[in-house]
């Protein structure tokens, strides 16, 4: 599939990469996960899928139920441990076992923690930063305006920002139209949004709105939390932005729906 | 309104109904972040200088009982009283005793939030004194008989219109002209300095206490603290002991980081330092003064693994840059403090039983821990709070089920896989048409605000087997 690179380290070998497929990917958009191996194979990885992976934790865990978590955590290290390393297509999950499963972890299980915290990435970190797509001649004007949405956590845990913005104007010739309060919360905070569903819609609504106003057509994010909240609320408001993951656009696979669309 | 923790969500409903103030606070929203990063950017020093504050407010916290030695010692040598209260309750009867030793009948009182959580005033007010709140946020909400729905802004929530409403039906002024702000002030000013004049005991609070020379330190944007603590005859600072630092240096850097913060200037109007009653060489200021040191479970949040919490220096950068709490207002958390830094410290100093839905009003963003000053890691301790909640049992039963429930699956990978396989098709056949769901069933907190997105055809588990089936075949044919 791919000729040998140098990968990081120096090593002629492919870098081999275990993608963390994330459960919203799996369950609701499989087309993120396909797009996510698709990338990374361009970019000179080897990908491997782990078959028992499931779940990061996050919803027991934001719950404050450490107890549950804390056996799944150590089932997902175990699970990743062996590739050179991890990468994530949500900023969130990333998170989540980069800086959540050690602060949740101790003795020896917190350093296998924080040795797979080093190698584990979210998607277009890894993209830019470990290992870079090659430049690609694409058709420019394949891409209606797109905005950009900062989920919280790829941009406060994992200073998510640029990466993407990079990737989709080396990829896909596309400036990012910048939306109004781009460091604000979606709302949707995972189980937060079926708790407190009225606050959680004012703030998808904030941030709907904001993406409208820039003219952008399609309003692309790293996490499908966010996008799956954006999209929900995008059609419960009658507005027909398309939201997709940053996969599927730098990958060119438009072709199907965008999230909540139908045929 | 409720001033209920436990009805935030009602409260919150009520608050998003209202679409006048929503708009007003949606304009906060975007204002009081930009203030604030611009007097960051211009500042240049707030990283080094919160790593500095953060370190001296440790080491104050760990050798807390040195330098609250070191000053009463120095406070004691100016001249001052000092009292230690374990409770609101002592605090107040403190407060109330030294008034009626002097006979007081007038208090002019300054900001404080700690009187807030005492409910001083009501009980100063209940022993027969006239208490009147001297800066003009807390003069507007005490004299609209609300408490602050903002720890910095108490009247944040208020317009022009609605003060103006009320100052027409409080003062007692007759025909007059109020349609301008700088009326509304100057109205506001006129009646606040005759109570400066009448007060017979001036209360304030205190941003910090200094061990090397046991003074207090103030910040007002409007001096009138300066004037609640030189003109009357006794001044009582009311304040807890976690405000100490120990050197005037530590204060002034403190201050720096609280002021922009707060509200974006580099320094408030007024920044003073109290040292003690009226030396014999003074023309004028107090002749008594008094601290009065509140406990209220410092102590055992020092000694809990929520200790950082004491770290705060109440500058209000968490509410701004909170959404839940720009979208709802600060009364609906229905408690003295609120937005980030209430929803950790309600539960710590009330109980989790009476507010252990406040834990809850986060996503998690993380944007109240960014601009924090002292650093203080606000989502780690709102979850750490949840995870008491979820100890405790006292979040919903159908949550912590469905989600032990949720978290056994993700543990048996095949059982997992398997009834997604199942579920998912169903949920992609019933929805591909229109592409979403306007109702569906167990999920009415998604639904009752937005659609819910169908799935794709099959689980990408269920894909990818038939992706790497293919391939198998493929190689063994070849």
């Amino acid at each position: 599939m791919n000729e040998e690179r140098s990968n990081p380290e120096g090593h002629t070998r492919q870098p081999q990469v275990a993608l963390f497929v994330t459960c919203l990917a799996d369950l609701f958009r499989p087309s993120v996960a396909f797009d996510s191996i698709k990338l990374l194979e361009r970019a000179g990885c080897s990908v491997v899928v782990p078959t028992q992976q499931t779940c990061c934790g996050q919803p027991a865990y934001n719950s404050g139920d450490y107890d549950a978590t804390v056996p799944l955590a150590k089932q997902v290290i175990e699970m990743l441990e062996p590739a050179d390393y991890v990468v994530v297509p949500s900023g969130s999950c990333a998170g989540m076992i980069c800086h959540h499963y050690p602060r949740l972890l101790d003795g020896q299980w917190q350093r296998r923690a924080q040795d797979l915290a080093t190698r584990t990435y979210e998607l277009t970190t890894f993209l830019t930063d470990i290992a870079p797509l090659p430049p690609r001649k694409v058709k420019t004007a394949a891409l209606p305006p797109v905005t950009y949405h900062d989920s919280c956590a790829g941009l406060r845990e994992l200073a998510i920002r640029e990466q993407p913005r990079r990737l989709l104007r080396d990829m896909c010739g596309v400036e990012v139209n910048e939306m109004q309060q781009t460091d604000v919360c979606c709302g949707f905070g995972g189980t937060f949004c079926a708790k407190m569903p009225e606050i959680s819609a004012k703030m998808a609504s904030d941030k709907v709105n904001n993406a409208v106003a820039t003219g952008a057509r399609i309003l692309a994010g790293g996490d499908l939390g966010c996008l799956l909240n954006l999209a929900g609320r995008a059609r419960r408001m009658g507005e027909t932005i398309e939201v997709r993951h940053v996969a599927e656009l730098l990958s060119g696979d438009l072709a199907g729906p965008a999230i909540g669309e139908g045929k | 309104m409720e001033m209920n923790s436990q009805a935030f969500l009602e409260n919150a409903r009520e608050a998003l109904g209202d679409p006048e103030k929503a708009k007003r606070r949606d304009i906060m929203a975007a204002f009081t972040p930009m203030v604030r990063n611009a007097a960051m950017e211009s500042f240049g020093k707030f990283e080094p200088l919160r790593q500095h504050v953060r370190r001296v407010r440790q080491h104050t916290l760990d050798n807390l009982d040195h330098y609250l030695d070191l000053f009463e010692k120095e406070a004691l040598s100016n001249g001052n009283h000092v009292h230690y209260a374990m409770d609101g309750e002592e605090m107040n009867r403190i407060v109330l005793d030294i008034c009626q030793r002097h006979g007081a009948r007038r208090i002019a009182k300054g900001k404080s939030m700690v009187t807030e959580e005492t409910g001083l005033s009501r009980h100063l007010e209940g022993a027969g004194l006239n208490v009147t709140e001297t800066d003009l946020g807390e003069y507007i909400v005490q004299q609209a008989g609300e408490p602050p729905s903002h720890i910095v802004g108490p009247a944040l929530h208020k317009s022009a219109a609605e003060v103006r409403e009320l100052f027409l039906s409080r003062h007692d002024l007759g025909e007059r002209e109020l349609d301008e702000t700088a009326q509304l002030v100057k109205e506001a000013r006129g009646v606040l300095r005759q109570k400066f004049l009448e007060a017979d005991v001036g209360i304030i609070g205190a941003n910090a206490l200094v061990a090397e020379n046991g003074y207090s330190m103030l910040v007002t944007n409007e001096g009138n603290g300066d004037l609640c603590a030189n003109l009357p005859p006794v001044l009582i600072v009311c304040t807890t002991m976690e405000r100490i630092l120990p050197r005037a240096e530590d204060a002034t850097a403190m201050m720096r980081l609280l002021v922009r913060s707060a509200t974006g200037q580099p320094h408030t109007c007024y920044t003073s330092f109290y040292s003690g009653p009226r030396r014999e060489q003074d023309t004028d200021g107090p002749v008594e003064t008094h601290f009065v040191l509140l406990d209220d479970k410092r102590t055992d949040i020092l000694a809990s693994d929520y200790r950082e919490m004491l770290q705060c220096i109440r500058c209000g950068a968490c509410l701004n840059h909170c959404p839940i709490y720009t979208a709802t207002g600060g009364h609906a958390y229905g408690a003295v403090y609120m937005g980030p830094m209430g929803s950790v410290l309600t539960p710590l100093l009330t109980s989790l039983e009476e507010s252990h839905l406040l834990p809850n009003a986060c996503t998690g963003c993380g944007r109240c821990a960014e601009v924090c000053p002292s650093g203080i890691p606000l989502p780690d301790l709102l979850r750490d709070l949840r995870h008491a909640e979820q100890a405790a049992k006292l979040s919903p039963r159908r949550w912590r089920q469905g989600l032990k429930i949720h978290a056994w699956l993700a543990r048996h990978p095949r059982i997992y896989h398997g009834l997604t396989a199942l579920g998912i098709p169903l949920l992609h056949r019933l929805g591909r048409r229109r592409g979403a769901f306007s109702k569906l069933p167990l999920a009415g907190g998604w639904t009752s605000q937005r659609d819910f997105p169908a799935p794709q055809r099959k689980t990408f588990m269920q894909a990818y087997s038939n992706v790497v089936k293919a391939e198998k075949k493929r190689q063994r044919n070849d």
